[in-house]
């Protein structure tokens, strides 16, 4: 089981002080974010992209890049990559490379985006955006498992001969998770793959994601790449923490109240009563987040949304010390306790390397017989 | 014969309000109608639904994507029933904003075939083709059934003359209750022949064709 955080990258104003960091503050700290994730034992930092203010994620690569540099552990994501808008020979290329640079320390999650406008901006279509994940996607995934690729989509410019560079490190390309929040043709699409489906469902009632991780899991065995229980799943999460309980109520109002995406809508209260947020001590996190798996089964990968909405650096830091020293560590022992063993480990390379070279050892012996 | 489900949606905002005492009086008229094809009243599920209960779950639903269990259990009986009545305030010339709000909340296909008896209230006469000029192009827009009489009061038509000695509303051929029986007639026809409550919809139906590689296959 992988914990980690996820972030969209926005710069909002603080609703408490009414100060709002620069772009340039933000990348930095955004950073500063990453590196203690993986100095309180979290697992996983993944990154979305945008191309509009108020976020600065454009460019993750050249983010996730940076930040290898620094960290030795951290698995470096998305959340998400858009498999619609950008050309998937530029996603196979720039994804190898940071995988080579990061030692393997690489997936990528795709994703469609939920800004309408970046479609006609990248010269897209929205009425599109299933086909285009859906095309873009199959290329992507032969550019990353065969040298040579001849191919012709309706979506773009053909391909003859064409090697993407550099070729993934050691023969395997980084895990790939789908993200979907409604579609189930992305469930059928990461079943098909047999990748991983990550379900982010923070804004939402767990009813509609049981359905939708259900349905994931039985098209994962359908297409037989194990039982429904062994696919992978990643969900969403969202906390805020004070040892008081109260306390954690009475910080985070503020920041909730004027929250891009829910804010001025729902009460806290019913909004935490009716998705995963949750505001109050590190135990009553740890008893929301225990549960998911008797909603959801035995999961891999769990993503907390921890530095939006304007909370300073300072606060992000201090949460991300709660959640890495009293929150995940009962989470990791809850998790493990009656886990089958035949349910996967969150994704790492050198699973996926160890698992190809089972694969591709009868086979070569087979060819050897034949030639 | 199994039951038939009507929803009701009234979006007066006072209680009690003119907008749900036309709501009530189309209901009984459609309920008595049905009786009158052979669908007793026993047989008839009827769920109204006051928006004014639900208007902060509409707004919330409309800010962050998702409803609330209250508003979902609206939804539900709105879009799974055999029928639907459908009234509201006339303000500003058109339906009201928080009528509007609940009919953006439904998935845009949810009411495709659903039969609808359109009816509005007002101060005035004046505003009585809002049902034809605006209701009407918003259900043809979702692929509903809005049948051709719709029922419009005016605040002078719940004190029209009464005949000397009787107790009864005028019956004349533009009278309100009149209208009403007519309304109420035509819906109970498609009522009794829908199945619209009985059929199930699967939420993961992939759309015809689909394949996840693509129109072009794996090549």
């Amino acid at each position: 089981m992988q914990f980690g955080i996820f972030t969209v990258s926005d710069v909002t104003t603080d609703p408490t002080d009414d100060t709002t960091p620069t772009e340039g503050e933000r990348i930095k700290a955004l950073v500063t974010i990453a590196k203690k994730a993986e100095e309180v034992g979290l697992d996983v930092f993944a990154l979305g992209e945008h191309h509009n203010p108020p976020f600065v994620s454009s460019s993750p690569t050249t983010m996730l890049g940076y930040i290898a540099a620094q960290t030795t552990d951290l698995i470096l994501s998305t959340s998400t990559t858009l498999i619609t808008t950008n050309d998937p020979v530029k996603i196979a290329e720039d994804y190898a490379m940071l995988q080579h640079l990061a030692d393997g320390r690489v997936d990528v999650m795709m994703g469609r985006g939920n800004t309408g406008p970046v479609y006609p901006w990248f010269g897209k279509d929205i009425r599109d955006g299933i086909p285009l994940a859906i095309e873009n996607y199959a290329l992507l995934h032969r550019l990353w498992r065969e040298d040579f690729v001849d191919w012709q989509g309706q979506y773009r410019t053909p391909l003859q001969g064409f090697q993407s560079t550099p070729r993934p490190l050691d023969g395997v390309p980084p895990f790939v998770w789908h993200g979907s929040i409604r579609s189930p043709e992305i469930a059928e699409q990461a079943a098909f793959y047999g990748d991983g489906f990550f379900a982010n469902n923070i804004f939402w009632p767990k009813e509609h994601y049981m359905r939708l991780i259900g349905y994931y899991r039985q098209r994962f065995e359908h297409y037989g790449h194990g039982t429904a229980a062994q696919a992978i799943v990643g969900l969403g999460g969202q906390a805020f923490m004070r040892a008081k309980s109260q306390d954690a109520v009475n910080e985070f109002r503020p920041y909730f109240d004027n929250a891009p995406v829910y804010g001025h809508g729902p009460s806290m209260e019913d909004f935490t009563a009716q998705t995963p947020l949750t505001v109050g001590s590190p135990q009553e996190v740890i008893d929301k987040y225990a549960g998911m798996r008797d909603h959801f089964g035995d999961y891999q990968r769990q993503l907390f949304l921890m530095d939006h909405a304007g909370l300073p650096l300072k606060t992000v830091l201090e949460q991300l010390d709660i959640l890495g020293e009293e929150v995940v560590p009962v989470l990791r022992k809850e998790f493990a306790a009656n886990r089958p063993a035949d349910v996967p480990e969150g994704p790492t390379h050198a699973a996926l390397v160890a698992a190809a070279a089972a694969r591709v050892e009868p086979v070569e012996t087979s060819q050897a017989v034949t030639a | 014969m199994t039951a038939r489900k009507l929803a009701v949606v009234t979006a007066g905002l006072s209680q009690p309000s003119s907008t749900r005492l036309l709501a009530d009086r189309l209901t009984e008229a459609t309920v008595r109608a049905l009786e009158g094809t052979g669908v007793a009243s026993t047989e008839v599920e009827v769920t109204v639904i006051e928006l004014r209960d639900v208007a902060q779950d509409v707004t919330n639903n409309l800010l962050t994507g998702f409803a609330s269990p209250k508003l979902e259990t609206a939804i539900q009986a709105v879009t799974g029933a055999d029928g639907l009545i459908a009234v509201t305030p006339i303000f500003t010339t058109s339906y009201s904003g928080l009528f509007k709000s609940f009919i953006d909340v439904l998935d845009p296909q949810a009411l495709t075939g659903m039969p609808v008896l359109l009816g509005a209230t007002g101060g005035t006469e004046r505003h009585s083709l809002a049902i034809d000029y605006a209701m009407r192009p918003l259900f043809s827009y979702l692929h509903a059934v809005a049948l051709p009489t719709g029922v419009y009061a005016a605040s002078s038509d719940w004190g029209g003359p009464t005949p000397a000695g009787s107790g009864a509303p005028v019956r004349s051929a533009d009278g309100l209750a009149d209208r009403i029986e007519r309304a109420a007639s035509e819906l109970a026809a498609h009522v009794r022949t829908s199945d619209r409550s009985q059929q199930v919809h699967d939420p993961f139906a992939l759309p015809e064709g689909f394949s996840p590689v693509g129109a072009f296959g794996a090549q």
